[in-house]
């Protein structure tokens, strides 16, 4: 016993279950989630490799195929108004309107989660200045929000990701603050204080771990809303400009032919609707994953 | 067993053992009740007023008293989780936190807490060895040095590390996150131990394997124990001395056996015999106390205690009784105007005049 307790310990086995392995062997587990998945990942490569994989030239028009229906020979989707390619226009759109999804989120995540977990951990007054400047955006519908300050910011495609941003950080610094204010009045937060450690270090090892999880499937949910949001404001002329293919413009170049081609007009609406289902599935099945203390 | 090795600065002794390890006198701490916004008077519950008391060293001092009466604040205040409004402390013969005294992170380190809650003590995301390999990483000690010292101390507490170090907290029972809980604060060889409620959650056979390695860890390091229970029994077995809490007021203290044969305050006979007996011919039918503590937002004038004491009399709402050492019992003292013969009390003892 004592030569144990002189140091000569067996080296420690070496640490083969973190706690994202263990996420990870519960999200197999998962078969929705899993789908989800594999659908999203097939448009985003479809989106990536657009320049490969596309079958024609997004911009190239003609006049001769405008609104060709879907399954026509040469144009498995059909053709837009102005002839070009649906399916390669689907699939470059895809690079605008998940750019569209993932930037903002991504952004407000990290700002979000500082200031979230900052306000969270200092407690009273700080907390209080925080959360109530920030709910001043609250006052506002998100979508009103976003062509809010689109519109003030002026048209293009940084301007509406950095209103998707502004409108996305007030609701992440608000699951973030809640949770690490839940974290914080934990006896493990005192235990820490106790041994005498300086906050950042408190912060690091055992705050953001307990914060970082629900944080994350949070803003994994935000990922539909936020294309969604980013396609309205396309759609509305204040975010991509025609001619580049985007989701939400194309809804709106091709809503004259709601009723002469239904087909071809709803399918970038088909692309939102289906890549934002797998977004909140995906979230779902994070959720249940990460919640590992059953 | 040699402890010693696997800490970089043992504990150093500096007064000698008559010196008492802490002296607190006059911690306060009073919280702001959120009333309504138009309310011109801001109320205040009086959590914790006015405990003077000193723990000796090696010794273990039982704080007991009904939920609600400031133990637990106390013992937050001490660890300086919660800053006292006022009141000074003494560690070891040093001010703590006074100029030329004692830094308050040298403090911080010279004690340590154990809490009631095992689970909420332990971070969920890391193993039970990162968990007691915090403190001392946090302090620079280099991380092969830091898990050798946790596998130690695991070992030391009765979880083998091989088994156990790199387990979570949820697949642990209470009575094993508990040990670790103990081996954490172990973690920087601390001379006092402020124990929170330690085995309160825990069922019987596995509180008493906790509280004789807690007596077993005491002998060897030489450790002082600040335990805080509501289990008299526990308390008992465990303290050397005892120290009755009654609405953040300090009633009576003395030691465990005296106290516990002894008593010399109504609140403290009332707490004992509330105690069930395990002889059924001693059973009492009748309930020692009625009614609930004050509300510590408004305490009665005078002594806090009066309202449900037996044999309170117009003195005890005029004045509050000191606390007093009494006359029969070194070190015993009690804060009730029946210890006063000066007090005008009708059933202050006349031998106490004599």
């Amino acid at each position: 016993m004592s030569a144990i307790l002189d140091g000569a310990l067996p080296e420690a086995a070496p640490l083969t279950r973190s706690y994202w392995h263990l996420v990870a062997r519960q999200f197999r587990r998962e078969p929705v989630a899993l789908a989800s998945a594999a659908v999203l990942l097939a448009i985003v490569a479809a989106a990536v490799f657009a320049p490969w994989l596309a079958p024609a030239d997004p911009y190239k028009a003609s006049m001769l195929r405008r609104l060709l229906p879907v399954g026509s020979p040469g144009y498995l989707l059909g053709a837009d108004e102005l002839g070009r390619d649906m399916l390669t226009r689907l699939m470059y759109g895809g690079r605008l309107s998940l750019l569209m999804g993932v930037v903002p989120v991504l952004a407000a995540f990290l700002i979000g989660t500082t200031a979230g977990v900052a306000a969270g951990y200092a407690g009273g007054r700080i907390n209080m200045l925080v959360m109530r400047t920030l709910d001043v955006f609250y006052a506002f519908p998100s979508v009103l929000l976003a062509v809010a300050i689109a519109g003030a910011l002026g048209p293009g495609m940084s301007n509406s990701l950095i209103a998707l941003t502004l409108v996305f950080v007030p609701q992440v610094v608000r699951v973030a603050e809640s949770v690490t204010t839940q974290v914080r009045k934990l006896d493990y937060i005192e235990a820490a204080r106790m041994s005498g450690a300086d906050a950042l270090t408190i912060i690091r090892v055992h705050v953001l771990g307990n914060v970082l999880g629900p944080v994350f499937v949070y803003a994994t949910g935000l990922l539909s809303v936020s294309m969604i949001l980013g396609s309205g404001l396309s759609f509305l002329g204040l975010g991509v400009k025609p001619p580049e293919p985007e989701w939400g413009l194309m809804l709106n170049t091709l809503r004259a032919a709601i009723y002469s081609n239904p087909l071809v007009a709803a399918l970038p609406g088909a692309m939102i609707f289906i890549t934002s289902i797998a977004f909140n599935l995906l979230a779902d099945g994070l959720r249940s994953a990460m919640d590992i203390r059953k | 067993m040699n402890m010693n090795t696997a800490s970089p600065e043992p504990a150093a002794d500096r007064g000698g053992p008559a010196q008492p390890l802490l002296t607190v006198r006059d911690l306060k701490k009073r919280f702001p009740v959120r009333g309504h916004p138009f309310e011109r008077e801001k109320k205040f519950v009086h959590a914790v007023d006015g405990v003077s008391f000193t723990v000796a060293k090696g010794r273990t001092l039982g704080i007991v008293g009904e939920s609600g009466c400031g133990k637990s604040t106390t013992a937050r205040l001490i660890a300086r989780l919660v800053e006292p409004d006022s009141g000074s402390m003494v560690f070891d013969g040093d001010g703590v936190g006074e100029f030329g005294g004692m830094a308050l992170k040298a403090f911080r380190r010279s004690l340590q807490m154990v809490f009631q809650d095992s689970f909420a003590s332990l971070n969920p995301r890391l193993t039970i060895g990162e968990t007691i390999a915090f403190g001392p990483r946090a302090h620079g000690v280099p991380a092969a040095q830091a898990s050798q010292r946790a596998r130690a101390l695991l070992s030391r507490v009765g979880l083998a590390p091989d088994q156990f170090a790199s387990r979570y907290p949820h697949e642990l029972s209470g009575g094993q996150r508990q040990r670790v809980n103990i081996a954490r604060a172990l973690a920087f060889d601390p001379r006092l131990l402020i124990l929170d409620e330690a085995v309160a959650a825990l069922d019987k056979s596995v509180q008493a394997q906790v509280l004789n390695l807690l007596q077993e860890l005491k002998a060897e390091r030489g450790l002082t124990y600040l335990f805080i229970s509501h289990d008299l029994h526990v308390v008992h077995y465990l303290s050397d001395e005892v120290m009755v809490m009654y609405l953040g007021q300090v009633v009576e203290t003395g030691p465990v056996e005296r106290i516990y044969g002894h008593a010399a305050h109504p609140y403290t006979r009332a707490l004992l015999s509330a105690v069930p007996s395990m002889d059924p011919s001693r059973r009492t039918e009748r309930s020692p106390l009625a009614g609930d503590p004050p509300n510590p937002i408004n305490p009665p004038s005078g002594c806090r205690f009066r309202d449900r004491c037996p044999s309170a009399q117009a003195v005890c709402s005029a004045q509050a009784p000191a606390l007093l050492e009494t006359v029969r019992g070194r070190g015993h003292w009690v804060a009730c105007h029946m210890n006063d013969p000066l007090s005008g009390h009708g059933m202050a003892r006349a031998e106490v005049a004599a």
